[in-house]
């Protein structure tokens, strides 16, 4: 199998490489594009540590193939902060929080917690297990994370959205 | 808290940010995969599909040929090259060794590797590997072990007992003869462990010009350059770790020597730097993985008023294939062998076995968990035996705060501690006599409910005595941890550390006790980890020690930094030091404020104007501390009596769960935790850690464990076979706390790494017991998975 050129859009920007047909969309980003905030947790989209956006919804960057997000958008960790690379405000909520200890599953959860919280500005904590649900986080408990995603949602709002 | 310890703090105790924060949620952490140099070589390695096997033959000539495949590596030809790996017992008949040679132990081990361009081509070469391989028959019971007709795991050690000793601490057989009761019972730890959700990884790159061995690795491991130097048989000054790299989680289990000196190996051959990730089914299953797995036998013997008065309790822990540190996760509970409680005499039997199974690694609390899980069920069991309330028997047997430091029967004096406090905080936190009520009427609706209530002592600052006690041979007696401070021409604060963090804020804490030292601002100083070669006398982020060990280091740093500024400022002032003040970095004469040298002049002079320092003072501003544990550096005694651990955190926790009468099914619908962990230093890292501790035990009294198949087969290589909680099964678990602070540590803090994990196991199972208790029914076994709760509460009645 030859490699192929694969040019889509992440975080705002069109960016182009080659990639063999096998390599998955989470490697592709970690390997070919040098972003490497996104995580590989277990590989067989149980952990969520590898969760990316994908034309407005989250994914597991680790169950697509490259070659599957040809032309498509995507935004990982990394676009969720500001141009000069200043957090955003979910992520400053992490830190006001502390949702976060050893970070490995963090990007993922952002990523979770910005596709609820743009659907869904006000959360419930169902809301908001629901929407964290398919990312394990091995250090925290949860609890510092719903803390953390209730304070987004507090901070989006006084923002205007 | 309470206010003594807060006083005048100003930066201790304080909401503060966490400055590891930021890095990790813009996604710029630095992790060992994010560690890819040019030219660097993939590894992949082959498994044995077989639980215990001869190798007949190994064909690799294929594998060889591929394109983009540059090294294909047997067993044989690392151990011609390498020495094995060290095993903390004295074991020299059981041999460890990266890649199988001759023979499999373990369905999951190393047999082979390949080093290849890419991930891909490596695991492609992989599948044009044969072995041939004669099964034999596999040994996975550790009762059955001992036999002595059992197969022998390492035959030249001639039988499946690693370690077999028998510790009396005070006059049992009397104790025993005097009780009014004795009640016997088995509990059972099942194998499971902390699972970080990166697995471990390692880059190594050896640089021929330099004769350096670059290393950059997730780990948790103490001594690990020194291992790896060893088993490469290359001098320890060749050996540079490169401790800057975040670690996706730890919680004990990143050891890493058997990956690293194959990488090591690989990239000596290859000239190339090299880098060996486990996917997770190697992470599973012949990874850092599994963790204890432990069968106790506990007699009790106490009073009709609720006394314990001795305990004699046998442990026998399946250590695995390879041992390496495991078993000594039998000796470290020796350290609160008798929990919070005044038990006058133990007498405690270790037994380690050796298996065909995963070989155990370190996890969180070093076998304290599983203890404390045995200790907080004898309690109930007394309780329920005497027909007296669970919570009144805690309180007659705790040690109260009028007796401290109270020495255990085992030698070890615990330094403080409130524990009737600490038990009614949680009640008060969990409305208890409402919790009750609501329990009941739930009951009365016909449901399963449970009220759990376990407590437990966190040993923490470290302490590696507990070796001796195992192993005479291992006389090592320190166990320090280090921290240099440099103030620059400037004034900013540089500190450096000598470890790697895997999500504990260890630059957070530096920062903070700096802070509070020279009376600056936590967030400007900068706290860096120096490589192993680079750095100082340390250890590793291991035994709940960080904040006690890193944090004196730093203080002791800070107070040298301080004198010298000080006699920087007598000198031009020609005031003496002792009428001299310091506040917030300026020093002032007390009688004349006017006199003063600022921080900046201060460091300016100390950098830059030799003719201005006093004499006998080097320039610039650079101190180091060297912290040892308090009360450690000594020999057991003649009765095996030994100070362990130097300071003792207490958790009470109290959980309130249902369970499904149909399907087994366990929910947590609260659950309420009240810690003393003397002075907390980040509230919010305190708070995290306490709760994800707990979490992490849950996942062990109710999810986690590591099976094996009747055939030796491994079957939990997914993580939708070992489950892991998720924030479905976590409730939102609320704290509370307590400060008595540590007399012997810098600012009265004690660990709180590890207590989360060492009580919600054993207050799990308390609430299952609980709620199973009105059909009559109990289960002393974890984790107490749905389906055993279910074949439990149905029998064979199930559809």
């Amino acid at each position: 199998m030859k490699p192929g050129t694969i040019t889509l859009e992440v975080n705002g920007r069109l960016r182009s490489a080659t990639a063999e047909p096998r390599l998955t969309l989470l490697d592709f980003l970690r390997y070919a594009l040098h972003l490497t905030g996104t995580h590989m947790g277990c590989e067989h989209g149980v952990c969520g540590a590898c969760t990316v956006m994908f034309d407005g919804s989250a994914v597991r960057s680790c169950l697509m193939y490259a070659f599957q997000a040809q032309g498509h958008q995507v935004t990982t960790v990394e676009g969720l902060c500001d141009g000069d690379g200043t957090p955003g405000r979910i992520q400053e909520a992490f830190q006001e929080a502390h949702g976060l200890q050893c970070g490995y599953c963090t990007p993922g959860m952002l990523i979770s917690a910005f596709a609820l919280l743009q659907s869904t500005p006000d959360p419930s904590d169902d809301e908001i297990r629901e929407a964290l649900g398919g990312n394990l986080c091995r250090c925290t408990g949860y609890a510092q994370i719903i803390d953390a995603v209730r304070l987004a949602a507090v901070s989006l709002k006084g923002a205007g959205g | 808290m309470s206010e003594p310890a807060r006083r005048n703090l100003v930066h201790i105790s304080r909401k503060r940010r966490v400055k590891e924060d930021k890095r990790f949620v813009s996604g710029t952490g630095c992790y060992v995969q994010d560690v890819v140099p040019p030219g660097t070589r993939h590894v992949a390695v082959l498994t044995s599909p077989y639980p215990r096997a001869r190798i007949i033959s190994i064909d690799w000539q294929k594998a060889a040929a591929l394109d983009g495949v540059h090294a294909v590596v047997t067993g044989e030809e690392l151990a011609a090259r390498t020495a094995p790996l060290h095993q903390a017992l004295n074991l020299p008949h059981v041999v460890w060794r990266p890649l199988a040679v001759a023979m499999v132990r373990y369905a999951g081990e190393w047999v082979v590797a390949v080093a290849a361009e890419t991930e891909h081509i490596a695991e492609d070469a992989l599948d044009l590997i044969e072995v041939e391989y004669e099964p034999l028959p596999a040994i996975l019971d550790p009762e059955e072990a001992m036999a002595e007709d059992a197969p022998l795991v390492h035959p030249e050690h001639g039988s499946n007992i690693l370690y077999r000793g028998v510790f009396t601490w005070g006059p049992v057989a009397e104790d025993f003869e005097a009780a009014d009761h004795q009640l016997t019972f088995r509990a059972r730890w099942g194998r499971s462990s902390t699972v970080p959700i990166e697995t471990f990884g390692v880059l190594a790159w050896w640089r021929e010009g330099t004769d350096t061995l670059d290393i950059w690795a997730s780990i948790q491991m103490p001594k690990y350059a020194e291992q790896i130097a060893s088993a490469l048989g290359i001098p320890l000054n060749n050996v540079n770790v490169h401790h800057d790299v975040d670690v996706g989680g730890a919680y004990g289990v990143k050891r890493g020597i058997k990956h690293t000196v194959l990488a090591g190996y690989l990239s000596r051959k290859l000239g190339a730097p090299v880098r060996l990730i486990e996917d997770r089914l190697v992470n599973l299953a012949g990874g850092d993985a599994h963790g204890p797995d432990r069968i106790f036998d506990t007699e009790v013997a106490f009073t009709s008023d609720g006394i314990i008065t001795s305990l004699k309790i046998r442990a026998i822990d399946d250590a695995g294939a390879y041992p390496g540190r495991g078993p000594y996760q039998l000796a470290k509970p020796i350290t609160a062998i008798t929990g919070p409680y005044r038990i006058n005499s133990v007498r405690y039997e270790a037994i380690s076995i050796t298996s065909n199974k995963t070989g155990q690694v370190p996890v969180r609390g070093f076998g304290q968990a599983p203890t404390n899980y045995m200790l907080e069920t004898a309690v109930d069991k007394v309780a329920q035996n005497l027909g007296m309330d669970r919570l009144e028997v805690r309180r007659r047997n705790f040690i109260r705060s009028d007796e401290f430091p109270y020495t255990i029967p085992s030698g070890t004096a615990y330094d403080s501690g409130d524990y009737h406090a600490v038990l009614e905080k949680v009640l008060d936190l969990a409305t208890y006599d409402d919790l009750l009520e609501r329990r009941d009427q739930r009951r009365a609706d016909g449901v399963l409910a449970g009220v759990g209530i376990a407590t437990c002592l966190e040993p923490s600052g470290g302490n590696t005595m507990f070796e001796h006690l195992m192993y005479p041979g291992a006389e090592i007696t320190t166990f320090m941890e280090a921290c240099q401070v440099r103030i620059d021409s400037q004034g900013a604060i540089t500190a450096i550390m000598g470890t790697s963090s895997s999500g504990q804020g260890h630059e957070t804490l530096v920062a903070t006790i700096l802070g509070e030292e020279l009376e600056r601002d936590p967030d400007d100083i900068r706290v860096i980890h120096a490589s192993s070669r680079e750095g100082l006398p340390t250890l590793a982020p291991v035994a709940s020690r960080m904040a006690i060990m890193l944090g004196g280091a730093a203080a002791g740093a800070a107070r040298k930094l301080r004198d010298q500024m000080i006699r920087i400022a007598a000198h031009n002032l020609e005031v003496p030091p002792t009428e001299l003040e310091y506040s917030g970095g300026t020093v002032f004469a007390r009688f004349d404020h006017a006199a003063k040298l600022s921080w900046r002049e201060i460091c300016f002079i100390a950098h830059n104007q030799s003719h201005k320092m006093p004499e006998g003072l080097e320039p610039g501003l650079q101190a180091i501390h060297v912290f040892q544990v308090p009360g450690g550096g000594k020999l057991p005694d003649d009765q095996n009596r030994v100070q362990l651990y130097p300071c003792f955190a207490f958790q009470a926790h109290i959980p309130f769960v249902e369970i499904d009468p149909g399907t087994g099914k366990v929910t947590i619908i609260a659950y309420f935790i009240a810690h003393d962990c003397g002075t907390i230093i980040n509230p919010d890292i305190v708070r995290g850690m306490v709760i994800g501790g707990a979490a992490q035990g849950i996942g062990a009294a109710l999810y986690e464990k590591f099976v094996y198949a009747p055939d030796g087969q491994f079957i939990s290589g997914t993580f939708a076979d070992y489950v892991l909680p998720s924030i479905f099964e976590i409730p939102y678990i609320e704290v509370t706390e307590h400060c008595t602070p540590s007399p012997l540590t810098s600012h009265g803090q004690k660990g709180t790494g590890e207590g989360g994990y060492l009580g919600a196991p054993a207050a799990i199972a308390s609430a299952v017991n609980d709620a199973l208790a009105p059909r009559g029914l109990s289960l002393h076994e974890l984790p107490m998975r749905m389906a055993d709760i279910e074949e439990l509460l149905n029998g064979g009645d199930r559809i």
